[in-house]
């Protein structure tokens, strides 16, 4: 159909490709390693609490001293051609021995059309703008307070999500989730084993050629039936019951706004991302700790936000300042108590905010030699609670095997 | 989540009906090329520009927004978009772009490529095991890809089929031509040395029979020391090279740190499309690279 021009046909033979070889070069599936490791020192060996926030999941500040963060193995590859998948299981120790954590397991639909996807199995939700991103390509070694005392570090669940992309110019993206509702801060996996609900909205574009923006909204309700948390501190040898059972729900609003110079982020580049999180719970509280027992009715409301600027200043070296800050006010009322006052029930529960707004301000340095490498040097003074402690960590984190590519 | 529905039906229904192709390509040399062959009836978007580095993009939501009502995705493949074209995808839910669908075109897949890696091991740097992706460079691989691309063109468009072709035509012809008016006046570049930044010009040294006389990373992506610079200026006292080749995109500090150390020009060519005031399409790219070559050689 296309004429062949003045090109000597020996000569274009010899530039001519041969497709079928170029398929053989990809692998399948991919496969990745992310490496994690790190020294922390605290000024302060006291229990970590947050004050007001009943403590689930990952929160907590970590290990002192040499420890391994986290370890993951991804595989991922296109299943055929409607759908593609991945697994992340994340390898750690607690305790002394060695735990293999599923922590994500999910097929994707990619050629549903009219711009919809449909997400099933265990995944970070789409709520806010760092929940769904991995720790490996975090900012800071850990995660902000607001996602440690609300979500216990990440809200992931399994279930479903409903996710569509506009036909528009700027980009806007709606997604709907139904979960099980079976992990922190839900719990119980009320309704059957479908307790919890999300929607989330985002929007976002260019402005020029050198920044790029995206504003997101978020909305997250459970049905809680006793779930368990380690209050705001932790017990010592014996645990304490501690059980809520009542609605939860999040609402948050997320910005980021990202710059390089004429949209070149090799030399230079800056990012700033805030998140702002409100809690309601209205429900039951159960405590149990030896002879100490009793119930109170909760009204609470707890909140939290953090902004973050990261500068790469020059290839390969970024710094970062990111400010922490929460808030709870939690409402008991009818008590049921047996060896124990309403003072002690609500410090004991974790719910007294003790007078206190939780707070932490962290820099960070770090030097990438590669993509796939990143050495981090961390320092910040925490002031989650009454007691300040200084935490200083290095950290490593690196990759390898498939190239990951990383979301905006 | 009602009021989520309503807006989600809204928004359904005010989906702007595009008139002719929509192309979204990787780089601009691709925008260029889809311009030349669909005129009118193509509304082409490029996600670099020529101040960009195709490596390294982020999957920015406008870029999102794109590819999703795109009906047809220009790259130049073999890797190069590694980091940001897979995610781009994934994220646009748009099924006729993926790549095993006639919407997805890779330009490196349909010629020869050169400096497919016999080993791939990272610390040799950032390979592409399917060889080296900066394709465009070759006027005769692009006369190639050129014919490829208004075949796609029409199998995406039928009703505008002889558009294409027409437009094809024309195009080949004047290629052609510019091959050889190119080919004669970069006669002398047969032989000459030039030290390059990343191994971006291999392709243009293939077509103008010009040689590497070292690269200025160590390794392919990674950054350059005090050392590695010594060591090629070691080699260039040994072996003299023309110049010092960049891109619009690299810094041109490590370019000129070496010809302090050693006196020899440094070169900013356009290297792509808008690369520079004059290299506004394909022609001009060429006409501009081999003119400041020439210059640079004498």
């Amino acid at each position: 159909m296309f004429k062949k021009q003045a090109i000597p046909v020996a000569l274009a033979a010899a530039l001519l490709g041969s497709p079928a070889a170029y398929a053989a070069a990809e692998f399948n599936p991919e496969i990745s390693l992310i490496l994690d490791g790190r020294y922390q020192s605290y000024s302060n060996d006291s229990d970590y609490e947050l004050p007001g926030f009943m403590l689930g999941g990952e929160a907590g500040r970590g290990k002192e001293g040499f420890n391994l963060g986290h370890n993951e193995l991804v595989l991922s590859a296109n299943i055929d051609d409607r759908y593609y998948g991945k697994m992340t299981t994340v390898i750690a120790d607690h305790d002394g021995e060695t735990e293999v954590e599923l922590e994500e397991a999910f097929i994707e639909t990619m050629g549903l059309g009219g711009g919809c996807a449909v997400k099933a199995g265990r995944f970070f939700s789409g709520i806010g703008y760092l929940n769904s991103q991995h720790p490996h390509s975090w900012d800071f070694a850990d995660a902000p307070l607001v996602y440690q005392g609300l979500f216990g570090g990440a809200l992931r669940d399994d279930g479903l999500q409903l996710s569509w992309i506009a036909p528009t110019d700027t980009y806007l993206k709606l997604g709907l989730e139904a979960t099980r509702g079976a992990r922190f801060p839900a719990g119980g996996s009320a309704n059957d084993g479908a307790g919890a609900a999300a929607a989330f909205i985002k929007i976002g574009g260019d402005i020029g050629t050198s920044h790029a923006w995206q504003l997101g909204l978020s909305r997250w309700q459970a049905e809680v039936e006793e779930r368990e948390s380690g209050a705001g501190h932790t017990h010592g040898e014996e645990s304490a019951h501690i059980h809520y059972s009542g609605d939860s729900d999040v609402t948050g609003i997320d910005l980021v706004w990202k710059w390089a110079p004429e949209g070149n982020a090799t030399q230079q580049n800056f990012t700033f991302q805030a998140e702002y999180f409100l809690r309601n719970e209205e429900g039951e509280v159960e405590f149990a700790h030896e002879d100490e027992s009793g119930s109170a009715t909760l009204d609470g409301e707890q909140s939290g936000w953090y902004a973050q600027a990261v500068y790469q200043f020059i290839p390969r070296w970024r710094v970062g300042l990111r400010y922490d800050r929460l808030a709870a006010d939690n409402r008991l009322s009818d008590f049921a108590l047996s060896g124990i006052d309403e003072e002690a029930f609500a410090h004991e529960t974790g719910l007294d905010n003790e007078g206190h707004d939780p707070s932490r301000t962290s820099v960070m340095l770090d030097h990438s030699r590669s993509e796939y490498s990143r050495i981090r040097l961390q320092l910040a003074r925490d002031d989650s609670y009454e007691e300040s402690d200084t935490i200083l960590t290095l950290q490593y984190v690196m990759s390898l095997g498939a190239h990951g590519a990383h979301q905006f | 989540m009602r009021h989520l529905l309503t807006l989600l039906s809204l928004l359904a229904a005010a989906s702007p009906a595009a008139a002719g192709l929509t192309v979204f390509t990787c780089e601009p040399e691709w925008a260029a090329l889809a311009e030349e062959l669909g005129g009118e009836q193509v509304e082409v978007y490029s996600a670099t520009t020529a101040r960009q580095d195709p490596h390294h993009i982020q999957a920015r939501p406008s870029l999102i927004a794109k590819v999703r009502r795109a009906d047809l995705v220009v790259c130049s493949g073999a890797e190069l978009e590694v980091g940001w074209l897979p995610m781009l995808l994934r994220q646009a839910r748009n099924p006729v772009v993926l790549p095993w669908r006639p919407g997805h075109f890779e330009a490196s897949s349909f010629i020869k490529r050169l400096a497919i890696p016999a080993e791939l091991d990272r610390s040799e740097g950032d390979l592409h095991a399917a060889g080296n992706p900066h394709v465009h460079l070759d006027p005769r691989r692009v006369a190639i890809i050129a014919e490829a691309l208004a075949g796609r063109l029409s199998e995406r468009d039928p009703d505008h089929a002889d558009h294409y072709r027409r437009r094809h035509e024309d195009f080949a012809r004047r290629w052609q031509q510019a091959i050889a008016r190119w080919e004669q006046q970069a006669a002398p570049l047969r032989g000459v040395r030039a030290v390059v930044h990343h191994k971006d010009w291999v392709y243009l040294f293939d077509w103008l029979g010009m040689v590497e006389a070292g690269a200025l990373e160590p390794k392919p992506g990674l950054p350059t020391s005090p050392g590695h610079l010594a060591t090629l200026k070691q080699e260039l006292e040994r072996q003299p090279a023309a110049m010092i080749l960049h891109t619009a995109y690299q810094s041109d500090r490590a370019a000129q740190r070496l010809s302090a150390m050693h006196g020899i020009p440094v070169l900013k060519l356009p290297y792509t499309v808008g690369g520079s005031e004059r290299a506004a399409d394909l022609f001009a790219l060429f006409d501009e690279t081999i003119e400041r070559l020439l210059a640079a050689a004498r």
